[in-house]
């Protein structure tokens, strides 16, 4: 099974991925997430103002058969949401790197970005994960 | 007597296949020392003995088919269609599981969706779920949303004095481990609802009030409007239990500000059971469903575009979300749910509203009666539904002894037994199934009371 | 096949019930209180009834065809159980109706909760909690608040097995305690080590583990002493999770083994009808250090008759009582009275002996299955003798494009409800099957034939189990557009 990965974003284990733009840091959850969720329906975020530590939950992804957390990938403040997941949760499925980011922070510590994988090393991982045969 | 069917020649060759030699060996895990217990159990009836054991422990019980009842108190002696049991009971219904697989299951989720939908009707809400286990549970479940919904950040539960003291009791022991103020409720039941807001702040989760309250009284949407709003302006829910009965009257909590309704379904096609089953309905915003608790079921399609009915938000619940579960609800009351939606069909529009009626005519008829009585007044303040507060010229339980023994009757709730200000007061409930002539022996009754010598009494003082 | 909602055929005016007229001179309503629509449904006595019997007809019950869920103890539900709670002095009884003219309930609440104690080996049952996880619930704040009052209000962890079922961790949660997982190890047991590292790790936060034995893998913990042995050495307490209590009726008693709490699913174990989801309910059995932490009230009995009863009465004095350190009310009143009296009548009708036989049986049952598909379909724990239920996958070497999601919905083309599915987690594509003890052996065989069938059918004929199933009510249906479109409710202005 092929996945797609963004080569400008890094990666952490749960699947997260950050990108960094500018001033602002844009975190969304991975193509891989995606297919292990299937289908999804729902996508609950934080609100403009929130600050978010490293690991910590941001927010839902819902799909018909779980609903997991996206756990912050770096710490910072959150500026924007992206309110069209709202009406269009599938973008998650069809678009996991462009139109359904998640949300825009201002990030408090861009070290902390150094301990995630790049493009490179997350597909290995991903690759490791497949072979332990991810449960349903 | 048992429901097995295997025979010796069944259990025989199935232990051939299985390859063992006794039924005994398939229970080698079990630690020796703790195997086959001898069991201190009567032993075994036919069912024609268990039937007439059980029915020798009836009798000795009094019940409402022998007596008159104006109890209420949270649990309602309301007139409950024949058509309601007959339907109940079909096998289909009754021995079926909760519907995970929906294709075999869509008696069930239909009916489901129906109650649902007329829930929503009822009390003017959104959305609704299958049921909690009773208003009281409903009411626990109530709070832990608003928290949810405030994530975490409010700590505060505000509750009315009046709402229902069981209520009240599970919401304390639901939240003990949760590290929140449950407050608002220590104050006499005849604080008012300006009071209840100026409990509110920003700490505040939730506000929980009851309409028509425990002590019978009905608020007017008015009334409720206002408190909703200075709630709203706190930030907080607004949760208000109802009478589904009353509703069949008056104005519904979706029409004043109502975040949830909630409250007891068993006045709507359920009998009184001794205390259960009964039927939490819960009902709410569109909104907020996905914090919410308990079987949701949705509309959809099948593979050929045919409208068909599944179990939905299921990523909320406890098989899925397991410890970030908005709870840990699973058996729910479904088969409650279910009588509940044949007798709000069967009743109808026309239906409830007449039984609504009765009992608010019934009722007042009862309290005019009562109130001339000498020694005893009604004290209800403001406007009532069904049950209304009488002060007493002698202790409540004397009063309902009396009743019971020498009238067949079944007196009103003790206040005193949870409202220290409210020794000596009764609530009584008058509903469609009181004829004419029980109120008027009931008044009969009461009147005889304070004629009788006192046995019990010190030495006479006069 | 489909069934109009009860909103689509409605006509203005139609009714099906009659009320007398008022007979009482009537009251103006209080201004401003009146609602102005009440939507309900308007039908007639003979269109609802066809509306619902239909609707029933859509149903897969017990009384249908085999139900072979998983933990779920799909027995036959007694019909002399309908008998026994429709009885007028049992039915139309008001729970707050003075306790002496109330002693035959108390009666039946009193000797149910000494029955149960003594089938689970227990000194004080509350018969209060309408469900398992109610119980749960009730189980785990009771554990919390004796480790408490014992000066132990740090301890804040629960343990539970990765095999247990969700309202286990969401129970925890809700008691505001936090969960970790213990891994089950290869022979599907509670895995020893893995246990005593986390004790090691936890140990003085520990409130106790929370087990299922036998547990969703159909299997009984060959461990079970050691295991609850190192929880209570490390000052924690031991939760049953009785779900599966049908498999060790006279077998075992949990009390005897180390359990401290355990709670009964009476609407599993004990018969009663699961009516589509509920109601159940959810006795809690404590070993009698907890008793007095118990939610009350529960019936007691005392000695000195405070008040008069009928001379001829064989019961007497028995009282509502509070245990002095009660976690509180977990419910209004006192628990589903209608359910205690199926459950109560269920065990005056089968004694030790018949209560002994229903764990053999379907102990017996569920190893017959077994033994008739091993080698049809892979069972993780195959080698070991099964409890009442197993754990086959829907994983066909031959088929491999085929999941348990499509073997299930094939099954019931065959008349057969499907065993639980994708549960337990740690089993990929479980098919959890549970047949009960009140099956006969044709019907097990006919399952099994039907599940061998299925199995070639996979390999020759995928698109039948692809497109199943094809004889019910409906074809399979979209749970994905259910979720993201939510329409929960008929009426205008619901989503």
């Amino acid at each position: 099974m092929s996945y797609k990965f963004d080569p400008k974003a890094r990666y952490a284990r749960s699947h997260e991925w950050v990108r960094v733009e500018g001033a602002s840091a844009v975190i969304g959850v991975s193509d891989y997430a995606q297919h292990l969720l299937s289908d999804v329906v729902y996508v609950e975020l934080p609100e403009v103002g929130d600050m978010l530590t490293k690991g910590e939950s941001l927010g839902t992804v819902e799909s018909v058969k779980a609903a997991e957390d996206a756990y912050a990938p770096i710490s910072g403040e959150v500026v924007e949401i992206n309110a069209g997941l709202e009406n269009n949760p599938e973008w998650v499925n069809s678009d996991p790197y462009g139109k359904a980011w998640m949300v825009k922070i201002k990030p408090t510590d861009l070290g902390e970005a150094d301990d995630l994988m790049d493009a490179a090393a997350y597909e290995a991982y991903v690759q490791e994960e497949e072979e332990k045969g991810g449960h349903e | 007597m048992n429901y097995i069917p295997n025979t010796d020649a069944d259990r025989a060759a199935m232990l051939a296949t299985i390859g063992a030699r006794s039924v005994a060996e398939l229970f080698r895990d079990v630690p020796e020392e703790r195997r086959f217990p001898a069991l201190d159990l009567p032993p075994a009836l036919s069912e024609m003995e268990a039937l007439r054991e059980l029915q020798a422990l009836s009798e000795e019980n009094d019940h409402l088919g022998q007596l008159s009842c104006f109890l209420g108190a949270g649990a309602y002696n309301h007139f409950v269609p024949s058509v309601v049991d007959f339907l109940l009971h079909r096998s289909e219904f009754f021995t079926a599981y909760t519907p995970y697989q929906p294709e075999i299951s869509q008696g069930t989720l239909q009916a489901h969706f129906e109650y649902q939908s007329m829930i929503c009707a009822l009390t003017g809400m959104e959305a609704a779920n299958v049921s909690h286990y009773d208003a009281a549970t409903a009411t626990a479940e109530a709070v832990i949303m608003a928290l949810q919904i405030s994530r975490g950040k409010r700590s505060r539960v505000v509750l009315s004095p009046t709402l229902h003291p069981h209520y009240r009791q599970v919401v304390r022991t639901y939240t003990q481990g949760m590290g929140i103020q449950v407050v608002g409720d220590d104050v006499p039941a005849s604080a008012s609802l300006d009071a209840l807001a100026a409990a509110v702040d920003k700490e505040t989760a939730c506000v929980i009030v009851q309409n028509p309250d425990f002590l019978g009284r009905l608020y007017t949407p008015a009334e409720m409007q206002a408190l909703a709003d200075k709630v709203h302006a706190d930030g907080a829910l607004f949760v208000v239990a109802v009478d589904p009965i009353s509703l069949g009257l008056f104005t519904p909590p979706g029409r004043y500000g109502a975040d949830i309704a909630l409250g007891e379904g068993q006045p709507m096609g359920n009998p009184l059971n001794f205390g259960g089953p009964y039927l939490g309905f819960f009902a709410m915003k569109m909104g907020d469903v996905r914090k919410s608790a308990g079987r949701i079921v949705g509309q959809t399609v099948d593979a050929e575009g045919k409208r068909g009915f599944v179990l939905t938000l299921s990523t909320r619940e406890q098989h899925i979300r397991r410890e970030k579960a908005s709870s840990n609800i699973c058996t729910n009351q479904a088969l409650m749910a279910l009588a509940a939606a044949i007798y709000m069909a069967a009743m109808g529009k026309h239906g409830l509203r007449t039984a609504a009626e009765l009992s608010y005519h019934k009722a007042h008829f009862a309290a005019d009666l009562i109130g001339k009585l000498p020694g005893y007044q009604v004290v209800s303040q403001g406007p009532f539904f069904k049950e209304f507060v009488v002060r007493c010229p002698q202790p409540v339980a004397r009063i309902n002894q009396f009743l019971l023994d020498e009238y067949g009757i079944i007196g009103g709730y003790d206040l005193g037994s949870d409202y220290p200000s409210l020794r000596d007061h009764m609530l009584l409930c008058v509903t469609e199934m009181n004829s004419r002539a029980e109120i008027e022996a009931l008044a009969e009754a009461l009147e005889e009371l304070p004629n009788l010598d006192r046995p019990t009494e010190e030495a006479a003082d006069d | 096949m489909t069934e109009p909602l009860i909103y689509e055929i409605c006509q203005a005016g139609r009714r099906a019930v009659s009320l007398p007229a008022c007979d009482v001179p009537q009251t103006p309503l209080p201004a401003g209180c009146e609602r102005e629509e009440l939507p309900l449904p308007e039908v007639s006595e003979i269109d609802l009834v066809r509306h619902y019997v239909r609707l029933s007809q859509m149903n897969h019950g017990i009384d249908t065809g085999f139900y072979p869920l998983g933990s779920c103890t799909m027995k036959y539900n007694p019909k002399v159980n309908e008998a026994a709670a429709r009885i007028a002095g049992f039915a139309m009884l008001h729970p707050l109706q003075p306790e002496a003219s109330a002693q035959g309930a108390l009666a039946l609440i009193y000797e149910l909760q000494e029955l149960l104690a003594e089938i689970g080996g227990f000194a004080a049952v509350t018969l209060q909690p309408a469900a398992g996880a109610h119980g749960e619930l009730t189980g785990v704040l009771i554990m919390r608040k004796y480790l408490c009052d014992q000066g132990e209000s740090q301890r804040d962890v629960i343990l539970t097995p990765d095999s247990a079922h969700g309202t286990n961790p969401a129970t925890t949660s809700m008691s505001g305690l936090r969960v970790v997982e213990v891994p089950s190890d290869r022979r599907g047991n509670v895995d020893l080590a893995a246990l005593k590292t986390l004790i090691a790790q936890h140990g003085p936060r520990l409130v106790g583990l929370m087990l299922t034995n036998p547990n969703t893998l159909g299997l009984f913990e060959e461990n079970v002493q050691d295991v609850l042995r190192l929880v209570h050495e490390a000052g924690g307490l031991v939760y049953g999770d009785g779900a599966n209590f049908n498999a060790i009726l006279g077998i075992a008693r949990p009390g005897e083994l180390g359990f401290d709490v355990m709670h009964y699913n009476l609407h599993k174990t004990f018969s009663t009808p699961h009516g589509g989801g509920g109601p159940g309910s959810g006795a809690v059995g404590v070993r009698d250090f907890l008793a007095d932490y118990l939610p009350g009230p529960i019936v007691a009995r005392y000695e000195s008759q405070t008040f008069e009863v009928a001379e001829t009465s064989k019961v007497s004095s028995l009282r509502w009582y509070m245990p002095p350190k009660s976690i509180g009310r977990v419910k209004a009143f006192y628990g589903n009275f209608g359910i205690l009296v199926r459950a109560y009548t269920y065990i005056l009708m089968h004694g030790a002996e018949g209560l002994r036989q229903v764990s053999e049986n379907a102990v017996l049952n569920a190893n017959y299955l077994q033994a008739r598909l091993k080698g049809v379909y892979p069972i993780p724990h195959g080698d070991r003798v099964c409890m009442h239920e197993f754990v086959a996958q829907g994983i066909l070497k031959a088929a491999p494009g085929i999941r348990t999601m499509d073997i299930a919905k094939r099954l019931m083309d065959f008349g057969f409800h499907p065993p639980t599915v994708y549960f337990p987690l740690i089993i990929p594509e479980a098919l959890m099957i549970e047949p009960t003890e009140t099956e006969s052996k044709e019907t097990l065989d006919a399952f099994a034939d039907a599940l061998i069938q299925i199995a070639e059918e996979a390999r020759t004929q995928p698109e039948l189990l692809k497109t199943a199933p094809h004889t019910a009510p409906v074809k399979r249906l979209d749970e994905v557009r259910a979720a993201k479109d939510l329409v929960l409710c008929y009426a205008p202005g619901c989503g």
